[in-house]
C-alpha cells in the first residue's frame, strides 16, 4: 500500500503546476471566457506539447500509457484553475470510448490527431427524458445497407460545440429503457442532418444541444460494446471528476482560510472566531474525506469487475459531492458578498462543484442505485 | 500509488483470522457481537492469550515485547481484532502508559510495569479529568506535595473508566501552583489503587451502565519512584500520551462490523410489512452512512501509509485530525440505525446477561435492548478524548494556522 506519487508523476504534476501558475490566473481565465470558443487554443496547444492530450492512450497508439493515477493528477491541477479547455471531454472521456471500445484502425486514425492537438471530442448521452440513465436512449440507429442512419436529439453536450466527433449512444433494437440494444458511434460534427446550438453552462464552460437529422455514417464510425462501455468510460469519467472536484475544493479552502486572515471586523481578523474557525476545519475535513475517494477512484477505475467497480465509483460520486457541496457553499459564506460577485474567483468555484456534482448522477442518483446493489460493504 | 496489500500482508491477515477463530473463548465472541464491552475477566482472558502469542502490544519495543512489524502490519491485527470482533487489548495499558514509559520512563519502572502492562497483570485506569477540568486540562487542581520519599495526594479526578477493575491509576497531578504556565506546574504520578485513601464512586452513564466513576484523594502517600519523568515536566508525557498512533481511533474495522451485522438484523426485523432493510429511506440512510465510512477508511489508510514510513520521511498529516471527528460521529451514526431498525422493541432497557437472578425469558431480543443504550453511550466519543469542537481548534491553529 502506497499513496505517494513516482518521480514521472511529481514531475507530470509539476510541469503542469507551472503552465497553469503562467497561463490561467483568475484574469487570464476571463479572457479565456469571453472569447468566441469560450476557452484557450494556446493553452490547448501547451497542452499537446507537455503530452497531455495523448496521456491516457498506449504508446503503440501514439500515446504516452498513463493511467487513471495520472488523470487524477492532471484533473485536480486543472480543478484548481478552474481550467475551461475540453479535457475532460476529449482526453477522458473521448481516451476512454477509444481505448475500450476501437478498433486498431479506428485508433490510428485519431489518436494522433488528438494528441497533437487537432481533433476534439465530445460525448453526447443525456436527452431530455434520460436524466442521469444512460441507458435511457430513444435516439435510434438504423442499419441501412452497410451504413448506419441516426435520428434523435442529444442535448447538454458538454463541449459539443467545438467538438470534431460527437461520441453518441443510440438504440439499434428494444425498447427506450433496455439496458441491451445500444449502439455508440463516433459521428462527424460536421455530417448532414447534425444540427448543433451551442450554449455557455452555468459554469462558463460551453456545451451543445445537438440534432440528428437521418444522419449517415459508415461502419468504420462504430465502436463496440454498447451500454457497458458507456458505463466504463462514465465510472473512468467519474474518477477524474473526483480529482477535479478536489482541486477546486482545496483551492477555494486556501482562498478562504487567506481571506480569513486578511479580512478584518470588529477589529481583528475574521479568522480569530471560533464560530469561523470550526468551520474552515469542518471544510478541511471535507477536502480530506474528498482526497481519500479520488484516491480510491484512481485506484478502482481500471477494476475489470464492472458491478464492483460502478458500486465504488458511486460511492466516490456521492461523498465526493456531499463534501464539495459543502466547501463550495462555505467559502461563499465565510468570504461574505464578495464571493457573491462575478469578479472574483470564491463564487466561480462553487459554480464548478455544482456542475460537477451534476455530471454523471448527482447523489440521490447513485444512493439509491448503491443501496440497491446492496452498499458498500457487503453482507454475509 | 498503490492501494493493494502485499501477498504477505493478506497471508498475516489470514492467520490472525483463523488464530482468534480458534482461540477466542465462545462465551467472548457472544458477548461482543451482541455489541457489549467484555466482562473484566473476559478482557484478561483474552488479553493473556494475545501476550502469549505476542500479540497484546506488537508496537512496542521488541525488547519489552514489541514485534518488528511494519505500521500496516499492526494495523491489520487490530483490524481483525475490531472486525471479529474480539476485545482490543485494553488501551490505558497498551497504547497509553506504556508508550509513556518507554519514552520517560525509569529501567526499575519499565522494568517492573511493562511486563505487567502486557499481560494485563495490572489493570491501569487513567486519571487525567476532573470535576473542574475537562477540555482545559491544564487548570487540573489535584495537589501532591512532597514530604521526605513521598507525594502526598489530596483531590478528585472524574470519569475515570473502568476504575472499579483497576489494580493501579496514572495521575496528573499539580505539584508547582506557583509556575507561571499552568503546565508547567504538573507532575506524572503511578498509584496503587489500594492505598490508603483513595475512595471510588461509581457514575452511573444515561445508558445505565457502570462505565466510569469518580476517585477522591485523601492524604494519599505515593513513593517518590513512582513519579515518571521530571517533577513539574509531567504535562510532556500527556501530551505525548495523547499523540499516539490515530490510525486506531477511527475504529473503521469495528465499525464495518457492526454495518455488517446490522445489514443481517435488517433482513430480518420488521419494516411495515416487510423487512426493514426493504425500507428505501432505512436503506439509503445506511448506505449515506456506509459512503463516509469508506471514505474513511480511506483516509486511515493514508495515515497508515504515513506511519509505515521512516520518522525522517513523515510529513505532518491533516488526514489525521480527520479520524477522531469523523470516526467518532460515523460510530454514533451507526448506533442510531440499530435505534431505527429496532423501532418498538428498542424502548426495552438491557439487562447484563451475566447479573444474578436472571432466569426468565428477555421480552425483546438482545440487539434490540442494546440499540438505545449503546445510542445513548456512544454519545460520549465525540466528547472524550479531546472533544470534537477541541479537535476543530487544533485543527483551525496547526493546520490553518488561524
Amino acid at each position: 500500500m502506497d499513496f505517494d506519487l513516482s518521480d514521472d508523476q511529481r514531475l507530470l504534476q509539476e510541469s503542469l503546476r507551472k503552465l497553469l501558475k503562467d497561463k490561467y490566473g483568475f484574469e487570464n481565465r476571463k479572457a479565456y471566457l469571453k472569447s468566441e470558443t469560450g476557452w484557450s487554443r494556446e493553452v490547448w496547444a501547451a497542452y499537446a506539447e507537455l503530452g497531455l492530450l495523448g496521456m491516457p492512450f498506449a504508446e503503440e497508439d501514439g500515446g504516452l500509457g498513463y493511467g487513471a493515477v495520472e488523470t487524477m493528477i492532471v484533473m485536480e491541477q486543472m480543478g484548481r484553475a478552474l481550467t475551461l479547455e475540453p479535457f475532460l471531454s476529449t482526453v477522458v472521456m473521448g481516451g476512454g470510448f477509444l481505448r475500450h471500445g476501437a478498433s486498431a484502425e479506428q485508433r490510428a486514425a485519431l489518436v494522433p490527431e488528438i494528441a497533437a492537438g487537432r481533433m476534439l471530442l465530445a460525448f453526447a448521452h443525456t436527452e431530455p427524458q434520460s436524466r442521469f440513465d444512460l441507458h435511457d436512449v430513444a435516439t435510434s440507429a438504423r442499419k441501412d445497407g452497410g451504413a448506419w442512419v441516426i435520428e434523435g436529439r442529444k442535448g447538454v453536450v458538454i463541449h459539443g460545440d467545438t467538438a470534431d466527433r460527437l461520441i453518441v449512444t443510440a438504440r439499434i433494437a428494444g425498447a427506450r429503457r433496455d439496458r441491451e440494444g445500444i449502439g455508440v458511434f463516433l459521428v462527424p460534427a460536421d455530417a448532414p442532418g447534425v444540427t448543433r446550438r451551442g450554449f455557455r453552462t452555468s459554469d462558463g464552460q460551453r456545451a451543445a444541444d445537438v440534432t440528428f437529422d437521418a444522419v449517415r455514417v459508415g461502419a468504420e464510425a462504430e465502436l463496440q460494446g454498447g451500454l457497458a462501455l458507456a458505463e466504463r468510460v462514465a465510472d473512468e469519467t467519474i474518477a477524474a471528476l473526483a480529482a477535479e472536484a478536489v482541486g477546486c475544493m482545496e483551492a477555494a479552502k486556501d482562498l478562504t482560510v487567506d481571506y480569513l486572515k486578511t479580512r478584518k471586523q470588529f477589529g481583528r481578523p475574521i479568522g480569530s472566531f471560533q464560530a469561523l474557525q470550526h468551520r474552515a476545519a469542518e471544510m478541511m475535513v471535507a477536502c480530506e474525506q474528498a482526497r481519500s475517494m479520488a484516491m480510491l477512484a484512481a485506484m478502482m477505475a481500471g477494476e475489470e469487475d464492472a458491478a464492483e467497480r460502478r458500486r465504488q465509483m458511486r460511492a466516490v460520486k456521492i461523498e465526493v459531492g456531499r463534501n464539495a457541496r459543502f466547501v463550495g457553499q462555505q467559502t461563499v459564506q465565510l468570504h461574505g458578498g464578495i464571493a457573491m460577485t462575478m469578479e472574483y474567483a470564491g463564487g466561480h468555484y462553487l459554480k464548478r462543484l455544482t456542475v460537477i456534482e451534476n455530471m454523471f448522477g448527482d447523489m440521490d442518483h447513485h444512493l439509491a442505485a448503491l443501496s440497491e446493489e446492496g452498499g458498500v460493504f457487503l453482507a454475509a | 500509488m498503490d492501494l493493494r496489500f502485499t501477498d504477505e500482508e493478506r497471508a498475516f491477515r489470514r492467520e490472525v483470522r483463523e488464530w482468534i477463530d480458534a482461540n477466542l473463548p465462545a462465551a467472548t465472541r457472544e458477548r461482543m457481537a451482541s455489541g457489549r464491552t467484555p466482562t473484566k475477566a473476559m478482557q484478561v482472558d483474552w488479553q493473556k492469550r494475545l501476550h502469549a502469542k505476542g500479540w497484546a502490544v506488537p508496537h512496542w519495543p521488541v525488547e519489552w515485547g514489541g514485534q518488528p512489524w511494519s505500521a500496516i502490519k499492526r494495523f491489520i491485527l487490530s483490524e481483525e481484532i475490531q472486525s471479529t470482533p474480539a476485545p482490543s487489548p485494553l488501551g490505558f495499558n497498551c497504547n497509553m502508559l506504556g508508550p509513556v514509559l518507554i519514552a520517560f520512563g525509569t529501567e526499575e519502572q519499565k522494568k517492573f510495569f511493562l511486563p505487567k502492562l502486557a499481560s494485563l497483570d495490572l489493570w491501569f485506569c487513567q486519571g487525567f479529568s476532573e470535576p473542574g477540568a475537562g477540555s482545559d486540562l491544564a487548570s487540573l487542581k489535584t495537589r501532591a506535595v512532597r514530604q521526605g520519599d513521598h507525594y502526598i495526594v489530596n483531590g478528585q479526578k472524574t470519569w475515570t473508566t473502568l476504575a472499579q477493575h483497576a489494580d493501579w491509576i496514572f495521575l496528573l497531578v499539580r505539584t508547582d501552583p506557583h509556575a507561571a504556565k499552568q503546565q508547567e506546574g504538573i507532575s506524572f504520578l503511578l498509584v496503587d489503587m489500594k492505598s490508603p485513601g483513595i475512595t471510588v464512586r461509581p457514575i452511573i452513564t444515561i445508558d445505565g451502565a457502570h462505565e466510569v466513576n469518580e476517585v477522591f484523594f485523601d492524604d494519599v502517600k505515593v513513593p517518590v519512584e513512582n513519579l515518571v519523568g521530571t517533577e513539574n515536566r509531567g504535562w510532556d508525557c500527556a501530551k505525548f500520551l495523547l499523540s499516539n498512533e490515530r490510525t486506531g481511533q477511527a475504529r473503521v474495522g469495528a465499525s464495518k462490523e457492526r454495518i455488517r451485522r446490522l445489514k443481517l438484523i435488517a433482513r430480518e426485523a420488521p419494516g411495515g410489512g416487510r423487512p426493514i432493510i426493504e425500507d428505501p429511506r432505512f436503506r439509503q440512510r445506511l448506505t449515506e452512512v456506509e459512503v463516509q465510512l469508506k471514505a474513511l477508511e480511506m483516509t486511515t489508510l493514508r495515515v497508515l501509509a504515513e506511519e509505515n514510513k521512516a520518522l525522517s520521511q513523515r510529513k505532518p498529516n491533516p488526514a489525521s485530525s480527520v479520524l477522531k471527528i469523523r470516526g467518532t460521529e460515523l460510530q454514533q451514526a451507526i448506533s442510531e440505525l440499530y435505534v431505527m431498525a429496532a423501532g418498538p422493541y428498542g424502548l426495552v432497557a438491557p439487562q447484563d446477561p451475566e447479573a444474578e437472578g436472571r432466569n426468565e425469558p428477555e421480552v425483546a431480543e438482545d440487539w434490540q435492548m442494546l440499540a438505545q443504550a449503546t445510542y445513548f453511550n456512544w454519545r460520549k466519543q465525540s466528547i472524550y478524548g479531546g472533544s470534537n469542537e477541541i479537535q476543530k481548534n487544533i485543527m483551525a491553529k496547526a493546520f490553518l494556522g488561524l
